[in-house]
């Protein structure tokens, strides 16, 4: 009963969908009030019907009703509570789900914060969102419902996959989506500028802290998929330039770039086509990425179970979204005009390099993930692209992009000069080369990419410092004062970059300087690595809820003084009868010691792999950095301070709709907001 | 407006190979040299550079050649099988390390194990082309004459090997 109810609540689910999907637009076009309107309450009414279908697919699950295909083959009776629910998405169709769920909370939530929009903008908004989740449920309930009925049942269920049986699938799958459809926000944004004509900066002004806070998300959910393959995999890898994982990389690279170009479109009118082309982009490597995870095309270790019939279904979709889209942009965006103009030294040149080489790193991991079938498809022969190819192209983008990343935020917009730039950097600069030269001879030694990874870390690093120090001079009021009111979004950007600087720095330092032992040991035995002794303390037996255990134990001490003690597991998930590593680490600012358990061998003995890894952790905080400060951003006071003036906001708004002459003039509007934000 | 079409024009042409690629099996493509004679190479050997293999030195056994390399995540999942299969003495099993270093490699043998009569380095790629190495890992099972009776795309399976690969060596070491 439960799970038809679930199937009942997608199709009422589809139709209010395409209710959203076509009404609200119509009406948009046709400046009727009534149909606009209709689009909130249609999104409340799609997120209740998709929430019930969750809840009951999540119910279904923790019942154990092995009655249901999709229940069956992805979990077992003694799978514990909480791995039970995360099964929800552990396969493709509840994937789906929890792909459509997160479209009807985004959906929700540009309808309950989008009051400040004109009414027009936001039915168009919200329709487009509509549009997109009807594609989604179709595809649900035509090739991918997990709510079928398996006739006869199943007597238990085929498990989880035990790779999957980890805290990291509760959080990371669900953060990956949020990011991934946050962009439809932005995406929806741009459709419905280019439908009304409005692209001016307001819209940018908009889309900002939408298309922050899915960036955030994105970023987590990268960041924590990745950590979670450095222990669970058991060789210290992080990451692994897989296809999935690649697919997740572009929208994160275009994103970025969205972020930036965003900022330009705001503050000076400028970028406008080259903005929404890269909302429709982020969005539309989302989509690409779930294409390419699902179809079958490629091959890779998430790709758990590929249907060409699926693959052909969501191929059609994405004609239809990005190529329709794109056709859109082709017609509408001739219209847009240029905005401000500014010379080859200023901020909108630096930011629009950036913005170019961060557009280029992503087609090129297009370019590395899809070669293969390329070349297949057109007969020219089989090759295979690797973490070489992903190397080599990346290390020459990111470089001239890291080192302008120090540079922008201090040029000033429009006009800038290179002498006046290279003055007040030149102490940054010193810096870091002096960092880059002498720090890896006082770690061991210097490779010329450990000397360039400081460079650059040390270079953000000197330019964010001397940023900071030039924006709070000045004799008046306190420092905290002066602080204060530095505005949000400005230390957020900051953060963020410092955070890029943690991960460079991370990431060099681990690459250069790693190290690992693989070792047979008895019990009793001890190895050495990186100055740490590793006592060897035999493995003891041990049973899971649903997997048996050899636990493993290494005393780890140095000069004598115990330090740490790591334990090691070989899991064998007797379901499946899959065998499993789990790594024991002991993580810390400096370095990580990380131990895994090989093979039994015969007398008792043990292969163990143990690995020195310093300062690894950064590559995961430079992410948390970058998170924290998007969310900075978003917090800023000048998107709080509409929601308090809303009503006046929305007089001046609507009066600035009527009076299409003040919303084309950028500094126009600006001041309206300027004087608005003085009154609090 | 030209300018503006471009990315449409991009995204169409790549949807038509998206469209031809959902009809190939990444996993399971025909190769053209089965039935043809193993090409033929001379690759320094891993643990000793200055000795090299050569298929030529197999003529008259059946054998497997299995291609991999250390940053190979697939690689690591048929690991163990390798393993086992190398220990049981059924067949020779020699490896070709695909676009990889030496000491990488090294590394990765010591860790989980040599299954591999020998290793030959196909450092550049230049061989792997030859064998239209698709991605890592493939394995060959070549006859006695020297040549390609079958060719596995992706890891070997604990059912690949026993339901395809080990009847088929069987076969074959009987004729």
């Amino acid at each position: 009963m439960i799970p038809e109810i679930g199937h009942f609540s997608l199709i009422l689910a589809l139709l209010v969908a395409l209710i959203l999907g076509s009404v609200p637009i119509i009406g948009a076009a046709r400046g009727n009030a009534v149909w606009m309107e209709l689009a909130r309450p249609a999104a409340r009414a799609q997120f209740f019907l998709i929430a019930t279908a969750f809840i009951c697919l999540a119910y279904t699950f923790a019942s154990k009703d092995y009655s249901v295909g999709y229940v069956a083959s992805n979990s077992n009776s003694k799978l514990p509570l909480q791995f039970r629910i995360a099964a929800v998405w552990g396969g493709h169709e509840g994937s789906l789900l929890l792909w459509a769920m997160i479209l009807s909370i985004w959906t929700v939530a540009v309808s309950v914060f989008s009051k400040h929009l004109p009414d027009d903008m936001r039915a168009r908004i919200l329709g487009v969102m509509g549009l997109i989740s009807v594609g989604f449920l179709l595809f649900m309930l035509v090739v991918s419902n997990p709510f079928e009925r398996l006739i006869p049942a199943a007597l238990d269920g085929r498990d989880l996959n035990p790779l999957l049986q980890d805290p990291g699938m509760i959080f990371h799958p669900p953060m990956l989506y949020m990011g991934y459809v946050g962009f439809s926000v932005a995406f929806a944004f741009a459709i419905a500028a280019l439908l009304g004509g409005q692209l001016d900066s307001a819209w940018a002004r908009w889309s900002r802290p939408w298309t922050t806070m899915a960036w955030v998300f994105l970023t987590l959910g990268i960041m924590g998929g990745s950590n979670w393959a450095y222990y669970e995999l058991g060789w210290g890898g992080w990451w692994f330039w897989d296809a999935v994982e690649n697919a997740s990389f572009m929208p994160w690279l275009v994103g970025t770039a969205l972020i930036h170009s965003l900022a330009v479109t705001e503050k000076r009118g400028s970028f406008k086509a080259w903005t929404v082309l890269l909302a429709i982009g982020a969005f539309s490597l989302s989509l690409l990425g779930t294409f390419l995870v699902r179809s079958g095309v490629l091959t890779s270790v998430h790709a758990f179970a590929t249907d060409p019939r699926r693959g052909l279904f969501i191929l059609v979709f994405l004609v239809v979204v990005i190529g329709g889209s794109l056709a859109l942009f082709a017609w509408r965006a001739p219209t847009v005009g240029r905005g401000g103009k500014f010379s080859v030294i200023s901020r909108e040149s630096f930011l629009l390099a950036n913005n170019v080489l961060l557009a280029v790193a992503a087609m090129s991991v297009l370019l590395g993930t899809l070669y293969p079938l390329f070349l297949d498809a057109l007969g020219l022969g089989k090759i295979s692209v690797g973490p070489p190819y992903f190397d080599t192209v990346f290390v020459p983008l990111m470089t001239p992009a890291l080192f302008l990343m120090g540079i922008g935020p201090i040029a000033r917009w429009k006009n800038a000069t290179l002498p006046e730039l290279a003055m007040r950097l030149r102490w940054a600069f010193a810096v870091s080369v002096a960092t880059a030269l002498v720090l890896p001879l006082l770690l061991g030694h210097w490779t010329p990419m450990i000397g360039l990874g400081l460079f650059l870390a040390f270079w953000i690093f000197a330019s964010s410092v001397h940023l900071v120090r030039q924006r709070l001079a000045g004799d008046r009021a306190t420092l905290l004062a002066r602080m204060k009111s530095v505005p949000r979004a400005w230390w957020g950007m900051v953060i963020a970059h410092i955070g890029i600087a943690v991960f460079t720095l991370g990431v060099t330092v681990v690459k250069g300087f790693e190290s690992e032992i693989a070792v047979r040991m008895l019990p009793g035995d001890v190895a050495h690595l990186a100055g740490y002794d590793f006592k060897f303390e035999g493995v003891q037996d041990s049973i899971g809820a649903n997997y048996t255990a050899s636990r493993g134990q290494l005393r780890v001490s140095k000069n004598g003084v115990e330090r740490t003690v790591l334990s090691p597991e070989k899991r064998l998930y007797t379901v499946q009868n899959m065998p499993m590593t789990e790594a024991g680490i002991s993580p810390a600012l400096i370095h990580d010691l990380y131990a895994s358990l090989g093979e039994p061998l015969e007398d008792g003995a043990w292969s163990v792999r143990i690995y020195h890894k310093p300062m690894v952790e950064w590559i995961w905080a430079g992410a948390v950095l970058m998170a924290l400060g998007g969310l900075l951003a978003i917090s800023d006071r000048r998107y709080r301070v509409r929601r308090k003036n809303l009503t006046e906001e929305k007089a001046v708004t609507k009066k600035s709709v009527v009076k299409k002459a003040v919303v084309k003039k950028p500094a126009a509007k600006k001041t309206v907001t300027k004087k608005v934000s003085a009154k609090v | 407006m030209k300018r503006f079409l471009l990315p449409l024009i991009i995204f169409l042409v790549m949807v038509g190979f998206l469209a031809v690629g959902l009809h190939l099996d990444p996993r399971e493509v025909p190769s053209p040299l089965v039935g043809k004679p193993a090409p033929a190479f001379d690759l320094p050997l891993l643990d000793q550079p200055e000795k090299t293999f050569s298929p030529k030195q197999m003529l008259g056994q059946v054998w497997l050649l299995n291609v991999w390399a250390s940053w190979c995540v697939a690689c690591r999942e048929e690991h163990p099988l390798l393993v086992a299969l190398s220990k049981a003495k059924l067949v020779p099993l020699y490896g070709m390390d695909y676009k990889d270093t030496r000491a990488e490699a090294q590394q990765w043998l010591n860790e989980g194990g040599n299954p591999y009569e020998a290793n030959a380095m196909d450092i550049d790629g230049r061989v792997g082309i030859d064998y239209g190495v698709y991605g890592v890992p493939e394995t060959y099972v070549i006859d006695k004459s020297g040549m390609i009776v079958y060719k596995q795309i992706g890891p070997i399976t604990e059912q690949v090997l026993s339901n395809k690969i080990m009847p088929l060596v069987e076969r074959l070491q009987a004729q």
